[in-house]
């Protein structure tokens, strides 16, 4: 009897089709990724269960680092806002301020870490030098208030508009600070904002950890 | 996997003198390549969703100097928390006894019970939590206890600067020197939230 011959196939599979598949998704992914700017304030910052995401338009940011410096910055999205904010402080502190030096506040990614007096110097600065020098952070004191007048400026720009306030702090800034930057907001009425955090898991057993678990339909147990 | 035609070349020869040019195969082995493509999609992957931050609403109350318009506190409904130096936290219920009797040493992972217990043994519409961060506090210690309020579904709670006698007990506390002797007693807080 003739033996039937089973055909050896190759076990190798035609690659080009999963390679053409995985190169457009990166090529997707690497085109759609916005990378984190490389931020000239390194903060670290605590986390919470908070799972409402931070908003990332109109924002104006009061940072603190983990020396307790605060300094200010408003997203670039709203560049007429910031040309009023940086005339309006101009104005109100009589800064003296040429056009020249406020596109040091008006280039994307700049912050302001200064006390006004190192205001004019400070703007001079080209961008890749802000990082590198020694910034004090603007003065947040009750007797010396500047974020005052940033925040004042802030809510004349973005009168009739949405600002959305935020306050991203450092885990190893310490209480005085945060004071003063809470003194500046309450100053100015802005009694809403929200503070960035890192998101965590909501500890099980708790009150909140049995509202989020909660069967549809229960009425929460009186307490 | 690698796959290299040689059957064309190597040891048979056709005839003396002959040489037959090897024929190499063109086909490559993509594996690898698409290895690489797949991590650098997980890379990319990750990259972009892991650094979304979140935000945590905080509303401030208005600084009122009207006495009336401040918000009371009942006194055994109250719990004050303060925040001390190197993750330590101090809290004591009600009004802080003159000698400083009742106020206890805690840290952050056992406040929560603490909260619990007094929430537990207070009436709702009476219970407040009074937040004192010391100046030697930081800002995690601060989101914390906040964080820990959302947790534990405290509805009121106030965050308040320390009282100068407060101070001088958690120093005591700290040192482990003598409790000074108390110049006024602590009085109930305004600006609640």
């Amino acid at each position: 009897m003739p033996k039937v011959k089973v055909p050896r196939k190759s076990t190798a599979v035609d690659m080009t089709a999963m390679c053409d598949v995985a190169f457009l998704l990166l090529s997707f992914f690497i085109l759609t990724t916005k990378f984190k700017p490389d931020e000239a304030l390194a903060v670290t910052t605590p986390k919470s269960v908070s799972t409402t995401p931070a908003e990332q338009k109109d924002v104006v940011m009061i940072t603190m680092d983990d020396k307790g410096k605060v300094y200010f910055n408003v997203s670039d999205d709203a560049s007429p806002e910031k040309q009023t904010i940086i005339d309006e402080v101009d104005k109100q502190k009589a800064l003296g301020l040429t056009a020249d030096e406020k596109k040091g506040f008006l280039r994307a990614g700049s912050f302001i870490g200064v006390p006004f007096s190192q205001m004019k110097s400070y703007l001079k600065l080209p961008a890749d030098q802000v990082a590198k020098v020694d910034k004090p952070g603007i003065p947040v004191d009750s007797a010396n208030n500047e974020l005052q007048v940033w925040l004042r400026a802030a809510q004349t720009a973005f009168k009739g508009s949405k600002m959305n306030l935020l306050v991203k702090g450092d885990n190893q800034a310490k209480y005085p600070a945060f004071k003063g930057v809470l003194d500046a907001l309450k100053r100015n009425d802005l009694l809403k904002f929200q503070m960035i955090t890192d998101p965590e898991g909501v500890p099980p057993g708790t009150a909140l950890y049995q509202k989020n678990n909660a069967p549809r339909g229960s009425q929460p147990a009186a307490q | 996997m690698a796959e290299m035609d040689t059957s064309g070349g190597g040891h048979q020869k056709k005839g003396p003198g002959v040489k037959k040019s090897k024929k190499l195969s063109t086909r490559v082995d993509l594996t690898p390549m698409v290895d690489l493509g797949f991590l650098l999609i997980t890379f990319f992957i990750f990259t972009t969703t892991m650094s979304q931050p979140t935000a945590m609403k905080l509303f401030l109350p208005k600084d009122t100097e009207k006495p009336e318009e401040q918000n009371k506190v009942k006194e055994s409904g109250a719990l004050s928390i303060l925040l001390g130096n190197n993750n330590v936290v101090y809290y004591y219920e009600g009004t802080l006894a003159p000698d400083g009797s009742n106020l206890k040493t805690t840290n952050y992972k056992e406040i929560r019970n603490v909260i619990i217990d007094k929430k537990k043994n207070t009436k709702p519409e009476d219970f407040v939590v009074v937040i004192k961060p010391g100046p030697d506090s930081n800002y995690k210690n601060i989101v914390d206890l906040l964080d820990e309020m959302t947790i534990n579904e405290v509805k009121r709670y106030a965050m308040v600067d320390l009282f100068p006698i407060e101070r001088q007990m958690m120093v005591a506390t700290e040192t482990g020197q003598p409790m000074p002797a108390a110049a006024q007693p602590a009085a109930a807080q305004p600006a609640a939230r």
